[in-house]
């Protein structure tokens, strides 16, 4: 099932399937080893319930909702 | 000598590295035309002398961000002899996807395998010569906070200046892409349009990543209708744009490599990072630990540094009075002022500040190098972002509160440029220390005790609420832009070093001395010279003969202890009158006196009247200035912020619109001179200092004469009615 990362609970994981947009943040996402295929884990939300933090290739991601809602993940 | 750049990751320990090197011999500069810092240092080994650039930290090399640009114009016009890319190895693939770009540049690289005690807690193990043989670059392990590895590093670094050219190390994109690529490499050979600093390859691949910066160098129609023609081909391939596809291939160039010699071996889910940030990013504790932290910051750099500052004082004081003495008593010379006043006072000024900035900036570099600071712009960024600015400009503007120049010093650690310059520029209206003097004379003097509190507060909240407001407002025009991706690496936490400490609080205070300090000092005695210049020699009255004449003065030939003590005691005060009249009449003689009389009709629709304005211009050097030449120009001398007699001088003259709309227009006029100093130093250009001192002085102008203005129709309308 494919989801939008913004919506993964704490603890779920899932395969990046496309990162959507263009522009600087669409590349600096990609920068940052978004790409397509990659394992991406959502770890918490931010006290104020904005931004999250993710995990990825080995380290800690912070992004906020509005970008992560551009990357679409399919559950493993 | 051999000039060797140093790049990285953020948080890969560059810096640390850097200053191993260099230790204490380095320069910081500018890089031209932009607010990035540009350290260097020089270091010999072996008898070959090298120069060091610490380029700014970044994660790839596109258009987007001024740091990235710097650091690739870096590489393509200044053209160092060897190219180090730090990695930290706890992290290795996303570190190494900078390192690829690099090679796609041709640039002699040597890899430095940084904290390789982390990784090896972690569980991570490397065959680094395997490595180094997958990606034909040298690989040096080193631990960056033991210094370890240093020695190796330069040797590698010495071993690869002298190889000549590097034999081209390219990640491969694959059969269509390296097509496309060579096809458009040989368009721009032929066309001869792109620069020849430009390697073609590296050209071809921006091109086809959509960089700006490379289009516009290109600017060949041919070329860029070649290829947009590619990535159109390319994205029905791929069904991704190929910058996801060149993206892709990098990161799996870098797994290739890294899944024959980089081995886990153990399951390393849950670091001491986790465990820690569960607490600390934790959504029922986050605030308050954050807030915890804040009020110790702000406590650390304002209460802890209140002693030494009165030190500083007293020792500015006490040297004054010593100069002063070599004069006779009573003796007009003009080169005392200047020595006691002027030269004195001003230094004064200027090291006064120390205690602040060397305490804030330890504050600083603790949460910076232990990886809170991360973690604090992740808690406040939601309510950060509201007012267009990034969870970092949180602590600039609460040190704001305190003083200014720490403040904007501390906005360093903002990495976009706009959000850097809008919190600096608004950082004055968050109500300083020394603006507190002048409240806190002007409030009791007014207002009624119970009124006394709210008064305050709504002074506080009111610089607080400009500042949210401002920042929207320049973010959306003239520092408007693409806001910058809220993308941000949470690193590892880590005990910071005091090496690091030392060294980093050490080189701000220089850097504060030496390039603001110069500034103030300057500013300092053309300040002296308007509130002294010209000198009153004929006084409207004969003060002196008023004095000698003054009834009920000891007899003659009798010292004044030989009088009784209350008459002793009424005589003394109607001398210190004469003489606070005489000091009043000479203010207003000096050049800052008659700018005060000439902009009064100006002054006039805010409820000024000269008085306000003369002192207005003192303010400049320290807002708590205000207070003493307030107590100069109504003649009761050099007055505090206690003093009665001001305060009954004050509520003679003014009424409580007035009051409030002097306190007002202090608190958003303009900075002191220290802060237009600092802002002039941080943002590189008295442009952006002097738009500071004006938009906000014409800010306090316009809403001070509104708050007159209709303030004044309330009363007049309460009188009548």
């Amino acid at each position: 099932m494919v989801v939008s990362l913004r919506d993964l609970r704490p603890g779920q994981q899932g395969r990046v399937d496309r990162v959507n947009g263009r522009g600087a943040i669409f590349k600096r996402l990609l920068d940052m080893g978004i790409t397509p295929g990659s394992l991406i884990e959502m770890r918490r939300v931010a006290p104020l319930g904005d931004p999250i933090e993710v995990r990825l290739r080995g380290y800690s991601l912070s992004l906020r909702k509005e970008e992560a809602a551009q990357i679409a993940v399919a559950l493993v | 000598m051999l000039t060797v750049a140093i790049a990285g990751n953020p948080n890969a320990g560059k810096t640390t590295v850097f200053n191993n090197i260099t230790g204490a011999r380095q320069h910081v500069g500018n890089y031209p035309g932009v607010t990035v810092e540009k350290k260097s240092g020089t270091c010999d080994h072996r008898g070959t002398r090298m120069e060091f650039i610490d380029l700014p930290g970044i994660y790839s090399l596109t258009a987007h961000s001024v740091e990235e640009m710097v650091a690739r114009d870096f590489i393509i016009n200044g053209k160092p002899d060897v190219v180090v890319a730090i990695l930290d190895a706890s992290n290795v693939e996303r570190n190494l996807y900078l390192a690829t770009q690099f090679m796609e540049m041709d640039a002699p690289l040597v890899l430095a395998l940084n904290m390789c005690d982390v990784a090896e807690a972690r569980g991570i193990e490397f065959d680094i010569e395997a490595l180094s043989g997958l990606l034909r670059t040298p690989i040096v392990p080193m631990v960056g906070h033991k210094n370890m590895g240093t020695t190796d590093l330069l040797d590698a670094i010495v071993a690869k200046a002298a190889e000549g050219p590097p034999e081209a190390v390219h990640v491969n994109y694959g059969e269509e892409l390296e097509d496309e690529i060579t096809r458009i490499s040989e368009l721009i050979v032929a066309d001869g349009h792109a620069p020849e600093t430009y390697q073609r390859r590296w050209a071809a691949i921006k091109l086809l990543e959509n960089d700006e910066d490379v289009q516009q160098k290109v600017s060949s129609r041919k070329i860029l209708d070649a290829v947009k023609k590619s990535e159109d081909y390319l994205e029905k391939l791929y069904g991704h744009p190929s910058e996801v596809v060149i993206a892709d291939q990098r990161y799996g160039f870098i797994s290739g490599a890294c899944t024959e010699t980089v081995r886990l071996t153990a399951e390393a889910r849950h670091t001491m990072s986790d465990q820690i940030d569960a607490v600390i990013t934790n959504r029922v504790l986050g605030l308050p630990i954050f807030f915890g932290l804040m009020y110790l910051v702000f406590y650390l750099t304002f209460t802890l540094g209140d002693p030494p500052m009165g030190w500083i004082e007293s020792f500015f004081n006490w040297l004054g009075r010593a100069v002063s003495s070599l004069w006779a008593e009573g003796a007009d010379s003009a080169l005392r002022s200047l020595l006691v006043d002027g030269v004195i006072g001003g230094v004064g000024g200027v090291v006064v500040f120390l205690p602040n900035i060397v305490l804030l900036f330890l504050a600083i570099t603790v949460l910076e190098d232990s990886g809170y600071m991360a973690r604090a712009a992740f808690i406040m960024d939601r309510l950060m972002h509201k007012i267009g600015l990034h969870g970092k400009s949180f602590i600039p503007m609460l040190i704001g509160f305190g003083c200014s120049v720490p403040a904007i010093m501390a906005t360093r650690t903002i990495e976009n440029r706009r959000d850097r310059l809008t919190t600096m520029l608004v950082v004055p209206l968050m109500s300083c220390g020394a603006r507190l003097p002048i409240y806190a004379l002007i409030i009791p003097a007014f207002f009624a005790e119970a009124w006394q509190a709210p008064m305050l507060l709504t002074i506080y909240l009111t610089g607080l609420a400009l500042a949210v407001v401002s920042a929207k407002v320049l973010k959306t025009t003239i520092l408007k832009g693409d806001s910058p991706p809220f993308v941000m690496e949470l690193p590892p936490y880590r005990a910071p070093t005091l090496k690091s400490l030392f060294l980093h609080t050490g080189g701000r205070a220089w850097l504060y001395l030496r390039k603001a300090g110069t500034i103030i000092l300057a500013l300092s005695i053309i300040l002296w010279a308007l509130t002294s210049y010209p000198k009153k020699t004929v006084f409207d009255r004969d003060y002196d003969a008023e004095i000698a004449s003054e009834p009920g003065g000891p007899p003659p030939g009798l010292p004044a202890e030989a009088m009784h003590a209350a008459d002793s005691e009424a005589f003394g005060e109607r001398i210190k009158e004469a003489r606070q009249a005489r000091q009043a009449e000479a203010l207003a003689y000096t050049v800052a006196g008659r700018i005060g009389h000439g902009i009064e009709p100006v002054l006039k629709p805010m409820g000024f009247d000269w008085k306000i304005g003369t002192a207005l211009i003192g303010a400049f050097a320290a807002k708590e200035v205000f207070v003493a030449q307030m107590g100069i120009v109504f003649s009761v001398g050099e007055a505090d912020e206690e003093s009665d007699s001001l305060r009954r001088r004050l509520r003679e003259s003014y009424t409580p619109l007035q009051a409030f709309c002097i306190m007002l227009f202090c608190l958003v006029s303009a900075p002191c001179m220290a802060t237009v100093a600092i802002t002039k130093r941080e943002s590189n250009s008295w442009m952006w200092a002097l738009f500071q001192l004006g938009g906000l002085t014409l800010l306090a102008y316009v809403l001070t004469v509104m708050v007159y203005q209709v303030g004044s129709l309330f009363t007049a309308a309460t009188l009548i009615g």
